[in-house]
């Protein structure tokens, strides 16, 4: 199984994870100020800044770039309940 | 024929309201509603004298905008208003600076009346709107506005800003310049219900004014600062609210007033430390014993102020201001009957009248059979928007002298992550998910 590393850094933890693992299954487990609400894309409570490795995260849909736009993400930001690690070094803080 | 049974009839609120439109400045009207018998908004505060859901209409040489609508129940009384400073046809213009259905119960209906007009409202509150009207939704010109963006009603402006969080994701003030009146929907806003409509005129609403705010606004404060940084250098000289009194006498001593409610409380003596409190309830001692513990190790770090309380021995609400200023909070509670003890609750229950987001949490507690209180007690705290950086801490029984050592530890680590020393940590996929 191919493997990345997710840091969140308002917690201090780096997970090793499977590639293909939403943040958000791991932001809550280690207790990252990373908050949910819907879960399913539509409200952008979980809107997350990528500090770095944005190029290993999977593309983000239609529908995330419409809640980020409506939300006023940066270009920096993503949903974390949709977005996967694809690979390599990514990290992360609340937005 | 029997004589009917004698009822008791609560006495119907007086109303000495306007019947019609009121002139708030020149070509601006308060279209509103009077809710002078409501008696609780939102499940969440009460009002002793009911409540406005202020809407306004502004002429401009170009046609008219609305600002705002009101609750469903009070439609019939918003359009008679506005029909009579406007036709439908002359509306260019709808501004919604809040979705929240006393605010926009009119607006499906508006909408039919005037379809022409354009709906401009903050980015976020578009999802909102798509819920709101449906499938109607893809018929109307419906656009987000951000600060910096205005609509021109030929001879005056009406400009945008965005002041999210006030106390929606979607909130924001529209300006019109010309007249210098803020249009500020809930921010600055009173549940309070008299006709005479403005606040020179109506009654003392000053606990009405502090009371919304408490209720309303004080759960996100951070918010209301970046709101008011946003807002003051407006040379304003009307503030109108989408409820309670139209400030247009000193308007800007509500600024200053809200300023003061969004400071701290009590005054600091903290300095740069960061500051920990430790809030326990304990049935035995054991729970009180591991709350010293990490009290102890925390305080071993000279960067952070660590406080230890007996919830039991105090009032919940003077409690909230203090964690209100605190960087975070370790919670200790025994399980009794497989959960956590009930005056934890009701500190877990108050908190969400306070701004809690990014605030390190932690539990702790002593168990006797199955210890579930701890994990209970942080997922209410990461509901609450809180960062738990450190896994609860649980002891079976009376904590032994290493497991006293391990609170000392837990509450080094705490101070630790308070200041930014924290050992980054690398942990594995199945540690994590087996959690």
């Amino acid at each position: 199984m191919d493997k990345a590393t997710l840091t969140f850094t308002d917690v201090s933890i780096t997970v090793n994870v499977p590639t293909g693992t939403r943040i958000i299954e791991m932001s809550e487990k280690v207790g990252s100020g990373i908050t949910y609400g819907c879960r399913e894309g539509e409200c952008g409570t979980c809107m997350t800044h990528v500090i770095e490795g944005s190029e290993n995260l999977s593309e983000p849909t239609a529908l995330e770039m419409r809640v980020l736009e409506e939300n006023l993400g940066g270009k920096d930001d993503r949903l974390a309940c949709q977005c996967r690690v694809l690979g390599g070094a990514v990290k992360v803080r609340p937005a | 024929m029997s004589v009917p049974p004698f009822t008791i009839r609560p006495a119907a609120p007086r109303l000495d309201g306007p019947t019609g439109p009121v002139a708030v400045a020149p070509g601006v009207h308060w279209v509103g509603a009077l809710d002078p018998g409501l008696r609780n908004f939102d499940v969440i505060l009460k009002t002793a004298n009911g409540t406005t859901y202020n809407a306004y209409a502004v002429r401009g040489s170009d046609g008219v905008a609305v600002i705002d609508t009101v609750k469903a129940e009070f439609a019939g009384e918003f359009f008679a208003r506005l029909e009579a400073v406007a036709r439908y046809d002359e509306i260019r213009l709808i501004v919604l600076n809040h979705l929240e259905p006393d605010h926009t119960g009119a607006v499906p209906e508006l909408l039919r009346r005037a379809p022409q007009a354009q709906v401009r409202l903050s980015p976020r509150g578009l999802p909102m709107l798509r819920a709101l009207l449906k499938d109607e939704f893809a018929l109307y010109d419906i656009k987000g506005v951000t600060t910096g963006q205005s609509v021109s009603l030929g001879d005056r402006d009406l400009q945008f800003f965005t002041t999210p969080f006030v106390h929606w994701p979607d909130t924001q003030c529209t300006w019109l310049a010309a007249e210098r009146v803020l249009f500020t929907c809930d921010l600055f806003g009173s549940h309070y219900c008299d006709g005479r409509l403005f606040n020179d005129l109506v009654g003392d609403f000053r606990f009405s004014f502090e009371y919304y705010f408490d209720r309303i606004m004080r759960p996100f404060r951070s918010f209301v600062a970046q709101a008011l940084d946003l807002i003051e250098p407006l040379d304003f000289g009307i503030i109108a609210p989408a409820h309670g009194p139209i400030l247009r006498s000193h308007p800007r001593d509500y600024l200053t007033h809200t300023r003061r409610l969004i400071s701290s409380r009590l005054a600091s003596e903290t300095g740069a430390e960061k500051t920990l409190l430790i809030f326990y309830v304990s049935a035995y001692g054991a729970t009180a014993q591991l709350a010293q513990a990490i009290h102890d190790g925390a305080a071993e770090s000279p960067d952070v102020r660590v406080s230890l309380f007996d919830l039991e021995g105090g009032e919940i609400a003077p409690f909230l201001d203090l964690i209100e200023e605190a960087d975070g909070i370790a919670l200790g509670t025994p399980t009794i009957n497989g959960d956590a003890v009930r005056t934890i609750w009701e500190m877990l229950a108050a908190l969400v009248d306070i701004e809690t987001r990014g605030k390190l949490g932690a539990a702790f507690g002593s168990y006797g059979w199955s210890g579930e209180a701890v994990r209970l007690v942080e997922t209410r705290l990461q509901g609450l928007k809180m960062r738990l950086p450190e896994p609860g801490l649980r002891v079976k029984l009376h904590p032994s002298a290493a497991e006293l050592d391990e609170g000392r530890a837990f509450g080094r680590r705490l101070a630790d992550h308070l200041t930014g020393r924290a050992a980054p940590r690398e942990v594995d996929f199945a540690e994590i998910a087996a959690r």
